[in-house]
């Protein structure tokens, strides 16, 4: 069994009033504002099942918008960010789809990049797509983002790069949209790898895109 | 924790003559990689969090979405400064702090969740009243909080907390039976007088439900933390008496478990059933939605 810590029980410290319709949201925005990782103008969010049936009277919607625009779990201002907001364009959309987890987000940003989340329970929450590639991102790890043209040996590539910046790999999850398509890869690491093997990773041949994405605080 | 029944850690606490927070702090330092002092830091740092909520929810009268909630503890207030509580000053403070931080909660304040936002007002309220009123050095409240994160460690180690999975029992319940060790564990009671405190605690508990009117965490959510906040006290009483469980606390969990598997789906947190599809509530929920569109 999994060693859990006396703060999963006794924590977050956050603004209310749920832990999962509020921290979780503000975590969300937060870990997407981690994977987008530039300014942006626009963002429109799909709220599903019980975040768009509840999460209005949760402030679901403020703490998805402020999570993005880096404001932490507890701050006060998170109420009042509809009124300090200026110069980004975003809308809700409220959708039922049980095909996806109960308290489950979309966020379209500047019309191109969707990332999908869920706020699975206690503030906890899982990245679970990125532009339609399934994904498996927890925030408590930094983690290696990589697109590129599946064929065999990558794994083994990426990992013996990442070996000898001496980094140890937590969990590792690929998905690709078809055999030899597009495959993407996340590496969940203990610390995150530096500049320089990044660089190398990228010069590997059929690597199309890679990313540092940040662990959450 | 390598720990992960009440049985263990009551064998663990005997074996090394040790307090339930001592053997925590150390489990943790352990796993974290860092000093037991930098996890009594952290602990403290959640206490400070906790006073500051009750700070604050004292001071503040601002309505909730459903304007029913929010100056209850005003109430309190004011009518204890003229007429005492038959049960004295604890008692009023208990229920004066757990009120202050379940409204400073549906305010969209600064809380800790313990264990969830919706039941965030129970161990705060019993740790800082009884502290303040007996007393109780910095010291011994953070033993109490990190007895109180034990309890609902192990608990949570076989039951997800959330209304959703287990109904209120795992939400309010769980923290009633934290809150129970806590204070026993501050008034100086024996490890075993900490765990059946958190065992009368939690077995008077089990089978409550969660049916929040329109699926806001109001109503019943937060007077339940003021009447689970003196769960806690009388739970803990009974224990420093010497009155103990039947049922060894690690079967209680398992039955606060299969109790959760039986509970109706419209009773965990949906609001399809119980308070939240009653006429008063339905009626609400149609001024609300109104307010929203």
């Amino acid at each position: 069994m999994e060693q859990k810590s006396i703060f999963s029980v006794i924590s977050p410290i956050m603004a209310g009033p749920s832990s999962s319709h509020t921290a979780g949201a503000v975590r969300l925005g937060l870990m997407a504002r981690n994977i987008y990782n530039k300014p942006f103008k626009k963002v429109k969010f799909i709220l599903y099942n019980s975040f768009a049936t509840t999460g209005f009277g949760h402030g679901t919607d403020k703490g998805l918008l402020a999570g993005l625009l880096g404001y932490s779990v507890d701050d006060a201002d998170i109420k009042r960010i509809f009124d300090i907001v200026k110069g980004i364009d975003y809308s809700y959309e409220y959708v039922e789809d049980m095909s996806r987890h109960p308290n489950s987000v979309d966020f379209i940003i500047d019309d191109n990049m969707t990332i999908s989340g869920d706020s699975i329970g206690a503030g906890e929450i899982r990245i679970s797509n990125i532009n339609g590639f399934s994904a498996d991102i927890d925030g408590k790890y930094d983690t290696l983002i990589l697109s590129y043209r599946d064929k065999p040996g990558m794994i083994s590539k990426v990992s013996n790069l990442i070996q000898k910046q001496k980094v140890n790999i937590a969990s590792l999850h690929c998905d690709r949209d078809s055999k030899g398509g597009v495959a993407t890869m996340y590496v969940a690491l203990d610390i995150p790898v530096g500049d320089e093997v990044l660089g190398q990773i990228k010069q590997i041949k059929d690597v199309f895109y890679t990313a540092n994405v940040r662990k959450l605080k | 924790m390598k720990i992960f029944s009440f049985a263990e850690l009551l064998s663990a606490c005997n074996e090394y003559n040790k307090r339930i927070f001592e053997i925590a702090q150390e489990e943790e330092a352990r796993i974290a990689e860092v000093e037991v002092e930098t996890i009594r830091l952290k602990t403290l740092e959640n206490l400070i969090a906790m006073r500051d909520a009750i700070k604050h929810g004292l001071k503040s009268t601002e309505k909730s979405i459903s304007n029913w909630c929010g100056d209850d503890c005003a109430k309190l207030q004011k009518r204890y400064k003229n007429h005492p509580s038959i049960f004295g000053r604890v008692f009023e403070k208990i229920t004066e702090y757990a009120l202050a931080t379940a409204e400073e909660n549906l305010r969209m304040g600064r809380i800790v969740a313990c264990p969830t936002a919706g039941s965030c007002g129970i161990v705060p309220s019993v740790i800082v009243a009884v502290s303040e009123e007996l007393n109780i050095p910095e010291k011994k409240q953070i033993d109490g909080l990190l007895t109180a994160g034990t309890i609902g460690l192990l608990i949570s180690n076989k039951v997800q907390l959330a209304g959703a999975v287990a109904g209120c029992q795992a939400e309010c319940g769980v923290a009633s039976a934290m809150a129970a060790g806590a204070l026993t564990e501050m008034l100086d009671g024996g490890v075993n007088e900490v765990l059946q405190a958190s065992s009368l605690a939690l077995k008077n508990i089990l089978g409550l439900t969660c049916d929040p009117v329109c699926g806001l965490v109001e109503v019943p959510c937060i007077k339940r933390n003021a009447f689970l906040a003196v769960h806690a006290v009388t739970a803990s009483e009974l224990a420093r008496c010497g009155v103990e469980s039947k049922i060894p606390l690690d079967e209680i969990v398992d039955t606060l478990k299969i109790t959760g598997q039986l509970m109706s789906p419209m009773l965990k947190e949906t609001s399809q059933g119980g308070l939240a599809k009653t006429k008063t509530a339905m009626e609400l929920e149609k001024v609300i939605y109104k307010k929203k569109l």
